[in-house]
């Protein structure tokens, strides 16, 4: 198993799931540290340590925490989005299966910094195993009075639906709903879960806390970039020779990434990159000496989302690819807003009888069109999230598309 | 009501202790839903009231839930679930070919159940298990880099 400076510490140790396995390695001397810290000091820390989201849209965690309403005398939880499901993204499935102490800990000292009583953990409903995992380690940290002295643990299994990742979708799904995303505002830091002030944290985002407060917010600021701190998990797949998760500084390359991977597989040619999971536009064999952190990927026209990066060599077929991802927003689209609901059906249509080789001439404007339009005019980030890729896919290859709509 | 569809005592006892542990106890819907189809291996319009009445919830809501998520079963399934993941990191390691072969040995297309009861097959998005794809999920578990062979070690192994 490969391992990490940071996040992926313990995962070379057999019991690295266990208390004894944590404890042994070190294992909740930050809870003891943090237990001693107003929770504005902790939150302080946080922020300094330029800790930023590491489910997908990348928010400053300390100011995200500081959101909760200091007047606020009702409770307060903390939810953990462990609704992995982003394609080509599966770092968080390691964390809960191979490290879920790690979790715990970032979620008491979390708790203490936004006083909150109760903890929610929800866990795709796909993920069996990972739930288990993370639930025996619960067990565990109750026996061992980590947990029930204050700060409780719910775990929460989904039933299937992407749309639940969103943080207000979740929130929707963890009251007894379908998962539908909440307009904004509110945010779920003033009026979330159960119409309390919630923060909802990615699983990995919280790992990254008890090192934070270990070894000080400048270590880990140091291990980054000038806006983004510390190192974190890249899940790198496709056609490469060595796919897995690789916990890297987020001051990487895309290409120094690859190569980590064992460099370009099949052909050895490369195509083509998604570099933060499906959402994310793509990125030419030209364009991946871009920093893989939240600015430089924003500045590369894409994003760095949920740091799934999925590699094409040169016999990729992109129109196919973009078919795989139509069908999957297609699929996923939860139908509360108009022009996610119809877009993604109709354009989800159009690629197929492109890919098919009935595609009409208009076909690829046609796209383009319909995605632009609908851009910025739904409740959640999902459309959004399916426009980058119909967008980025049909601009910078759109010779291919275009070859299968002239046979 | 059908006789067939309750809890046992115990169960109930399960309900109430996963209510008692959210603000509001619909919170416990998605769990108890689980439960329901654990015990009466899908979730029909008689289990969908049943659950209702326990949460003091309309059978509509309930309804609305069940038919939004993948996981609950509105119709009886096979005694496995074959879900063939189909999204991007399995298509380029040829999930397309791995599906089709699936389909081939069990005689049925996506969606259907084996005449025998034995298997109902799937093709799903992504389970986030790409560094092994192609991929499968097979009851609770994983089955990593799948190959036609192994494909078929595993259907073989299914009772």
């Amino acid at each position: 198993m490969t391992v990490g400076p940071v996040l992926m510490r313990n995962f070379a140790h057999p019991d690295s799931h266990t208390l004894a396995g944590y404890r042994g390695a070190g294992g909740y001397a930050a809870w003891d540290k943090a237990r001693a810290m107003e929770p504005a000091a902790i939150t302080e820390e946080v922020k300094a340590s330029n800790l930023r989201g590491l489910g997908g849209a990348g928010f400053p965690t300390g100011a995200k925490w500081s959101f909760v309403p200091k007047s606020h005398t009702g409770p307060v939880y903390l939810v953990v989005n462990a609704d992995e499901g982003e394609p080509g993204t599966f770092k968080d499935r390691y964390l809960l299966e191979r490290d879920p102490h790690a979790l715990i800990e970032g979620m008491l000292i979390a708790a203490r910094a936004i006083r909150s009583a109760l903890g929610f953990v929800y866990v795709r409903g796909e993920y069996v195993e990972p739930w288990r995992r993370f639930s025996a380690a619960v067990k565990e940290a109750y026996g061992a009075n980590l947990l029930g002295q204050g700060f409780d643990i719910v775990v929460h299994r989904g039933a299937g639906a992407y749309i639940c990742g969103e943080e207000t979708g979740l929130l929707s799904s963890l009251e007894g709903k379908k998962g539908w995303p909440k307009i904004k505002p509110p945010f779920p830091a003033i009026k979330g879960a159960f119409e309390q002030p919630t923060i909802v944290n990615n699983v990995e985002t919280l790992c990254c806390v008890p090192p934070i407060v270990e070894r000080g917010a400048a270590w880990f600021a140091g291990l980054g970039t000038k806006t983004q701190g510390g190192t974190r998990m890249y899940s790198v797949s496709g056609r490469v020779k060595r796919p897995g998760v690789y916990e890297e500084s987020v001051a990487i390359t895309l290409r120094q990434l690859i190569e980590r991977a064992g460099g370009v597989g099949g052909t050895g040619r490369l195509k083509a990159v998604v570099p933060g999971g499906g959402s994310a536009a793509i990125l030419t064999a030209d364009e991946i000496d871009v920093v893989m952190d939240v600015d430089g990927l924003r500045d590369a026209g894409s994003m760095i989302g949920s740091a799934g990066v999925i590699v094409m060599d040169e016999s990729a077929s992109i129109p196919e690819a973009l078919l795989v991802l139509a069908r999957f927003y297609a699929h996923e689209s939860c139908g509360q807003c108009t022009p996610c609901r119809e877009s993604t059906g109709w354009i989800y249509k159009m690629v197929h009888r492109i890919v098919d080789g009935h595609g009409r001439k208009d076909d690829l404007d046609t796209i383009l069109d319909v995605a632009r339009r609908g851009a910025g005019t739904t409740i959640c980030a999902f459309y959004d999230g399916a426009v980058g890729p119909y967008i980025s896919y049909i601009e910078k290859f759109r010779p291919e598309f275009e070859a299968l709509i002239r046979k | 009501m059908s006789a067939a569809v309750a809890f046992s005592p115990e169960q109930l006892a399960e309900v109430r202790r996963l209510q008692g542990l959210y603000p509001d106890r619909r919170g416990a819907l998605l769990p108890v839903l689980h439960l329901a189809q654990d015990t009466f291996g899908w979730i029909s319009l008689e289990v969908e009231a049943y659950v209702a009445g326990l949460f003091e919830l309309s059978p509509a809501h309930v309804h609305e839930v069940v038919t939004f998520y993948t996981l609950y079963f509105q119709q009886p399934r096979g005694r496995h679930v074959v879900a063939v993941c189909h999204n991007l990191s399995c298509h380029l390691a040829g999930s397309r070919d791995i599906l089709a072969h699936v389909k081939g040995r069990l005689g049925i297309e996506v969606g259907e159940t084996t005449s025998d009861g034995r298997i109902t097959l799937q093709a799903v998005e992504c389970l986030c298990a790409c560094e092994a794809a192609p991929m499968a999920q097979v009851d609770d578990r994983y089955e990593l880099n799948l190959t036609p062979d192994k494909v078929d070690r595993l259907l073989e192994a299914l009772r």
